[in-house]
């Protein structure tokens, strides 16, 4: 699959860059560090300005994605809300900062602009789930039910 | 011609200048910031901004081309606020420890803030976080200072062609850094210093190893010894305010000996020497077959560069170490054995124009049984700050004679520090080698010059020799591929990595001037004409040195002290 997006683009032609980066993201879910260099080696570029273009744009990843990923809302509702605290906390609890995946791959932390429920403000995100007016004392609890899931996959 | 008037004044400009070169041509200064001379503009900075009649925005002067009957105002109070906001914004954003800064009273940022007059603090706010890159041992980037000019990207990209740095992110994330954030040492960086030389901030700067020699010299049980390039004694001068081009080397070599040093040496001892090596090696490459076109190699920019990006010619490059590594090699073996003194007690300190020897001196592969050659290296810069601190009144120096015997050079070692230097030395050397006569003429002005690429062909004995100079490491990538389809028609090329040679090396004096480059070249061929001798086969000290020690060039002796070997560099980063 990876090997078609090399074949599919001409050698040295730059205008391919981002379309190249959006097919690697879709096979792999985020952009190695190893593809990277192979387009800047494909599309005649430096490794430098790959990555700067890479970095540049929201829609890439430059981190494998989490197992679950928790979107914590920064949109102004929100943000009244204290949504800053709760995201302070999401960090504390998993030891990463937003845009981070922790180091066993089970959570990756994303910040987002509204989420359309500012009714229920501060709003959390997790996969499928929605969580209102969620406050610092609950972040221990919410995140416990993925991690037992986890568990439970994994006795299995 | 078109006719304008800039703040008032009839001003004549030619088509298609810019409103910035428009102004200056009437003496109108107008701030830059990301603006580079023959660079396309970028636009990015918005410091140069003027106003136009009947224009509604302000325009960057330096991207705007001039037209007929214009009226632009370049300092009305609308362009005043505007330049001091742009101003205020990049100083709230920035460290502001100008007191304790390695550029401080030299930074494009502090001269702005004074020119436009900044007394308060208007925006105080959240200020960027980012760690200072020390993985290098020539070179440190601290991001916290960056104003984000762009300039070093520009010099990476446009001028080097190497690319190791660019834009990341963006907004208040912004920032100008290395392919995954890993650090100078892991990426295509080849530690020329190009890009400190441009930028306007202390955010790229050389690593210092001022304190290692500081050390060295309050030692006792040291035997310290001081060598300064050819090229330094062209450009340091300017750190004091004599004009570009002064030659200097009487007075630094007072300077060195007032720090301390116990004995100061010529590098341009090591250039003849290295002359008498690399000639006689390209001799023997031409008449036993060995692999041709051979490089020059004193310039690790180059090494470094051929080594990351074209390991399978490193053949192709001169084994000879460069000159003050070949001069460390002498005063460590010949000159100890000479004086009684013990090799371990030396301690040799290289002033070099250049970033990248600071990484050269450490290469496992540039020391003997464990000492290295060259113990520390110091840009022209650092040494300056150096003389600063021992109450060292440069300007009034007297002048000095270097010591014997490594002090002794002659006029074609003098021009190793300009494009074209080492080459031409060479042929002064190979001419007499090859034929057993001397050059008529001395100066081969085809080789001078700033030009990317200079070719040269001579006659020597009925054989033609082709030659090749090539300017800049950004110009070296079209004679490798020759190379690589077997097409090239050299027998020798000289390298330097940086454009116009280690006089606009990247540890060399800091400022915008253009004229620059061409006054230090003038100053080094200048040294050359005045010479006794002017090719490095009539040294004498030299000749001492091979009926003494060495016997003859490229002996088994000079084997294993002046020459080299190099690494496949590209296949350890790819397995980093
Ligand atoms: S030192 Fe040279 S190669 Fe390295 S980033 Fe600066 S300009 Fe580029
Ligand atoms: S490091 Fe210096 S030259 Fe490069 S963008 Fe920042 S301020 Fe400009
Ligand atoms: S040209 Fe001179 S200053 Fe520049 S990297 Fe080479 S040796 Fe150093
Ligand atoms: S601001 Fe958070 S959901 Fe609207
Ligand atoms: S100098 Fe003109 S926009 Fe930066």
């Amino acid at each position: 699959m990876e090997g078609n997006i090399f074949q599919k683009y001409p050698k040295n032609d730059r205008s391919n860059l981002i379309a190249m980066l959006q097919d690697l993201q879709e096979v792999y879910g985020y952009l190695p560090e190893e593809e990277i260099r192979k387009v800047a080696d494909h599309i005649g570029m430096s490794v430098s300005g790959v990555y700067g273009v890479a970095t540049f744009y929201n829609q890439f990843r430059l981190t494998p994605l989490g197992k679950n990923i928790i979107r914590v809302c920064r949109g102004t509702a929100c943000h009244v809300k204290n949504s800053a605290n709760i995201l302070t906390a999401l960090e504390n609890e998993l030891g990463i900062c937003a845009g981070q995946t922790t180091r066993d791959k089970l959570f990756t932390l994303e910040t987002v602009a509204c989420m359309g429920a500012c009714s229920i403000a501060p709003v959390i995100n997790i996969n499928d789930d929605y969580y209102g007016r969620v406050t610092v004392k609950e972040i221990p609890k919410i995140l416990n039910k993925y991690k037992k899931q986890e568990q439970a996959v994994s006795i299995e | 011609m078109i006719e304008l008037t800039i703040n008032d004044i009839k001003v004549k400009a030619e088509e298609g200048m810019t409103i910035l070169e428009a102004a200056k041509s009437v003496g109108i200064h107008i701030p830059t910031l990301c603006y580079m001379k023959d660079l396309f503009p970028s636009g990015a900075c918005r410091i140069c901004v003027v106003e136009v009649d009947g224009m509604r925005n302000l325009i960057p002067s330096c991207a705007y081309p001039v037209k007929e009957g214009m009226k632009i105002q370049t300092n009305s109070s609308r362009v005043r606020v505007a330049r001091k906001t742009i101003i205020e914004l990049l100083i709230e954003n920035h460290p502001q420890d100008c007191l304790i800064c390695v550029r401080n009273k030299n930074c494009e940022l502090q001269d702005l803030s004074e020119r436009y007059n900044i007394r308060e603090h208007r925006y105080v706010g959240e200020k960027k976080n980012h760690a200072i890159d020390i993985s290098s041992p020539s070179m440190e980037r601290d991001p916290a200072k960056c104003i984000l000019c762009g300039r070093c990207v520009r010099t990476c990209n446009e001028i080097q062609k190497i690319g190791a740095i660019d834009f990341t992110n963006r907004g208040f994330k912004s920032n100008v850094t290395t392919p995954f954030n890993k650090g100078l040492n892991v990426s295509d960086c080849i530690l020329c210093g190009q890009c400190i030389l441009v930028c306007p901030t202390a955010a790229l700067r050389e690593r210092s190893h001022a304190k290692e020699v500081v050390n060295a010299l309050n030692d006792k049980k040291k035997f310290t010894v001081a060598q300064i390039a050819p090229a330094v004694r062209a450009t340091l001068g300017e750190e004091y305010n004599l004009p570009i081009g002064t030659n200097v080397t009487g007075k630094i070599i007072t300077g060195l000996r007032r720090l301390g040093f116990d004995k100061v040496f010529d590098t341009n001892f090591g250039a003849d020497l290295t002359i008498i090596e690399e000639a006689t090696e390209l001799i023997n490459r031409l008449s036993n077959g060995g692999t041709i076109p051979m490089f020059t190699s004193c310039c690790p920019g180059w090494i470094k560069f051929a080594e990351q990006n074209y390991p399978h010619l490193l053949d192709h490059i001169s084994t000879c170490k460069s000159p003050h590594e070949m001069e460390g090699a002498i005063i460590k073996s010949y000159y100890a054995k000479k004086m009684g003194l013990n090799p371990e007690d030396i301690f040799v300190v290289s002033i070099m124009p250049c970033t990248v020897k600071k990484f050269e001196a450490s290469r496992p592969e540039l020391s003997e049984a464990k000492l290295p050659d060259v113990d520390a290296v110091l840009t022209t810069r650092e040494l300056v700050r150096l003389f600063k601190v021992a109450g060292i009144d440069f300007n009034d120096l007297p002048d000095d004679e270097f010591d014997d015997p490594l002090g002794e050079s002659t006029g074609a070692a003098a021009i190793f520090g300009t494009s074209g230097g080492v080459m031409e030395a060479a042929l002064r050397t190979a001419y007499f080698k090859l034929s057993g006569k001397e050059l008529e003429n001395v100066d081969l002005t085809d080789v001078r010059g700033f030009d990317g690429v200079k070719e040269y062909s001579v006659d020597i004995n009925g054989t033609t020799v082709n030659v090749a100079v090539v300017n800049g490491i950004g110009n070296v990538r079209g004679i490798l591929e020759q190379i690589e389809k077997g097409e090239s028609k050299y027998h020798f090329i000289e390298v330097m990595a940086c454009p116009g040679g280690c006089i606009n090396g990247g540890g060399q004096p800091i400022h915008q001037k253009p004229e620059k480059v061409e006054k230090r070249a003038r100053a080094l061929y200048e040294i050359d004409a005045k010479m006794k001798h002017r090719k490095s086969h009539e040294n004498e000290s030299l000749k001492k040195l091979y009926n003494e020690f060495l016997g003859e060039p490229n002996s088994h002796l000079s084997h294993e002290l002046l020459h080299t070997t190099y690494v496949n560099r590209k296949k350890i980063l790819e397995e980093l």
